[in-house]
């Protein structure tokens, strides 16, 4: 009599002895509190890029030659366009389920670089990057931003106007790197915007290969080094310490909700994906040198960058008659690196600020460390006041407020706000503490009471 | 900015002076609007309403006989009138922008440029100051477009050419230094074709060398498609690209990912 369940479990385990490991992970505890399940949004946001992308790739041609296109779309009928153009169009609109499953990556693209955004707030406000965890942190930063350069080949592969737009935006922020920048842009494009054939080449490889491995490695580093340290917890009962890890095992607890969570993503991408349009690229049509469009914009996630290009008063930094540093250096380059080298840099200076040099397994609660909470939200509304300043155009459009009047209010308000928040946050941090500290003695003293009362009840 | 020699010309409430120049009117002041209006209108549109017309509520800037005036002088309502001349306009501009609401300003110092804010004339009434306006020279007469003989895909083609740089692709409008750059979905055919030719404010104009009457067909039918564009991805959001697309992210999807996070994770609770 074969066994179903007991001779394949057998016939495994005696060629692979996996069955200790296997019991380990079945036991891996994982967190329950809901703040903890952002990083997972992100991985299966990701996994539905992957499988997006991988049938987008069976009809796309990554290639300018030109051709001209014939098909449904009339407005296009008759005019020359690339091929990679040509075949993102035949997709939208002759490829089954071509269009839903763009937009479903694309919808998927800016949902996981805004889960990613919310993984790090949570992972920051409630101090999780504290020692041993320094490098899951770094790596989570080196992930994000690898995730913002994929978006924008993504965006920038299919050559309708916007993506040609895009390019030559970052073409001249690449130009604008001191010393290296001339060189290095012209090696990447093969020759003076819009750049060589062979351009296509690189950006498709480096988009459908090399960056999304580079991801999938980063992130099993990344999940790695989470296992081998465990998750941080709260300081919710007694039974939370530094040193016992509180939580669900891996089944026949945590399985079931992941798997919810990773069926719920889905849905959500691919509802979006099938009811609201993004990026009509045969709305656009295609993209020439010399062509543009009022209101062109990256996709969210470089929107700061934009900001920060629009936001930057105009000056150079010349030596004679040579530009050392040209302007999009400032808002395209040191902008970004800077916001990254403060957040890599983090865990070291807030050490070296608190002198708190221990290990920590338990997580603040983001009032129990004032002083973070608040450079934490002053920081991030610096970033994000620079990113709405990216859509200052728009708001023109739509409220009326002056493109020059904006440009003064959001010039001095990206530092008065971020100053005020920070005071303001971290006062109602330390009043919020002081009440929790009120509530626990009352509750202490009122154990107490009903403790002593207890006893001359039991007296008489 | 300013906009030289536009301005000066006010919405007065308290208009009492009449202004008298040529074969002046008598008017009656209608406060809501300072529209200055002979006493008599004849029931079909006239040269002679036309002209009584503009000497109550265009000469103050426009000049006597649409000489313009270059250095402010104090006309109606002791406004500084200043403003270009309209010898050789023709009957397009007239149309154009009277029928559109530019004229006469709600404000002088609106700005950037004059607004297409309301139309404070009666259909007679414009075209009677059209008539008078084109007998003052030789300008071109009312375009009379037919985008029925035109080529859509010729019209996305021009339209982004020469258009969509500042309309924005499917001419939802924008913003370039120094101006507001209105959306298009409103206008007529004839408007479309108008301001082509004229070139308000810092549009520039096109001659019929540069886009010839029958490209320009083409570009107001690629125009009034827009109106109804191809939303074959579901709801468009506007057609304006990745601004409306980061707010579906942040505002439909990032809520629904969080409560579902919220739902099947546990919340803090100090026990």
């Amino acid at each position: 009599m074969i066994d179903p369940v007991r001779d394949p479990v057998r016939f495994i385990d005696e060629r692979t002895s996996a069955a200790p490991l296997i019991k380990k992970a079945m036991r891996y505890l994982f967190p329950d509190h809901w703040s903890f399940l952002l990083g997972e949004v992100v991985l299966y946001s990701f996994i539905v890029l992957i499988a997006t992308g991988i049938y987008l790739t069976l009809f796309f041609v990554p290639s300018t030659a030109h051709t001209i296109y014939h098909g449904p779309y009339k407005p296009l009928d008759g005019q020359t366009v690339s091929d990679a153009y040509k075949s993102a169009v035949n997709l939208s609109f002759s490829v089954k389920a071509g269009l839903l499953m763009r937009q479903t990556h694309h919808w998927a693209a800016d949902v996981f670089i805004a889960a990613m955004a919310m993984h790090l707030m949570r992972v920051f406000f409630t101090g999780a990057f504290r020692k041993p965890r320094e490098l899951i942190w770094l790596i989570g930063l080196l992930l994000l931003f690898t995730s913002l350069l994929e978006g924008y080949l993504g965006y920038s592969l299919v050559d309708d106007l916007l993506s040609g737009m895009g390019l030559a935006i970052g073409y001249g922020v690449g130009l604008s790197i001191p010393v290296i920048g001339g060189p290095m842009t012209l090696a990447i494009f093969g020759a003076p915007f819009p750049g060589k054939p062979e351009f296509w080449s690189r950006m498709f490889i480096t988009h459908v290969l090399l960056i999304p491995l580079l991801l999938a490695v980063l992130i099993g580093l990344h999940l790695s080094l989470v296992a081998a340290r465990h998750h941080t917890q709260f300081k919710e009962s007694a039974r939370h310490t530094e040193r016992r890890v509180v939580g669900l095992p891996t089944f026949p607890a945590q399985t079931p909700r992941s798997i919810a969570l990773l069926l719920f993503t889905a849905a959500v991408l691919f509802l979006l994906g099938g009811l609201i349009q993004i990026n009509p690229i045969w709305q656009w049509g295609p993209f020439e040198p010399w062509l543009a469009t009022n209101g062109a914009q990256p996709d969210w996630y470089l929107g700061w960058l934009i900001g920060a290009l629009r936001l930057m008063p105009s000056f150079d930094v010349t030596v004679g008659h040579f530009t050392l540093v040209p302007n999009p250096f400032w808002g395209g380059v040191l902008f970004p690196l800077f916001v990254l080298a403060v957040l890599a840099a983090f865990p070291w200076v807030e050490r070296r600020l608190t002198g708190d040099r221990r290990v920590h397994n338990l997580a603040d609660r983001p009032r129990n460390a004032p002083n973070r909470t608040a450079f934490g939200v002053a920081f991030l509304s610096w970033v994000f006041l620079i990113f709405v300043f990216g859509a200052a155009d728009r708001i023109f459009v739509l409220w009326g407020l002056s493109y020059d009047t904006q440009l003064f209010m959001f010039r001095i308000g990206i530092w008065v706000v971020p100053l005020v928040l920070f005071f303001v946050v971290r006062r109602v941090c330390r009043e919020l503490r002081a009440a929790d500290l009120l509530e626990e003695d009352q509750e202490r003293a009122e154990r107490a009471v009903a403790q002593r009362e207890g006893a001359v009840r039991a007296g008489t | 900015m300013t906009c030289r020699g536009w301005i000066k010309f006010r919405s007065v409430a308290a208009l009492t002076v009449v202004v008298a120049l040529g074969t002046a009117a008598i008017a009656a002041a209608q406060p809501q609007s300072g529209i200055v209006r002979p006493t008599y209108e004849p029931p079909k549109p006239s040269l002679k309403l036309g002209e009584q017309l503009y000497a109550g509520n265009c000469s103050t800037c426009h000049g006597i006989a649409g000489a313009g005036i270059t250095r402010g002088r104090l006309g109606a309502g002791h406004v500084l009138g200043e403003g270009p001349p309209l010898r050789n306009v023709g009957a397009q501009g007239a149309d154009f922008y009277l029928r559109m609401g530019f004229m006469p300003l709600r404000n002088i110092y609106s700005q950037p440029g004059p607004q297409r804010t309301r139309v404070l004339f009666t259909n007679k009434e414009i075209e009677s100051m059209v008539m008078y306006v084109a007998s003052l020279g030789h300008g071109p007469g009312i375009p009379h477009p037919d985008p029925a003989k035109g080529n859509l895909s010729t019209g996305l083609q021009l339209f982004t050419d020469h258009c969509a740089g500042c309309h924005q692709v499917l001419a939802r409008g924008g913003f370039v230094t120094g101006a507001l750059v209105p959306p298009l979905q409103t206008l007529t055919d004839r408007q479309i074709a108008q301001a082509v030719r004229i070139g308000p404010y810092l549009m520039p104009r096109f001659s019929p060398k540069q886009i010839s009457n029958a490209q320009l067909d083409s570009i107001i039918k690629y125009v009034q498609w827009t109106n109804r564009p191809d939303n074959r991805g579901g709801w468009g959001i506007g057609n304006v690209g990745p601004i409306p697309e980061g707010l579906v992210a942040w505002w439909i999807a990032a809520p629904l990912l969080l409560i579902a996070c919220a739902l099947i994770g546990r919340r803090f609770k100090r026990s």
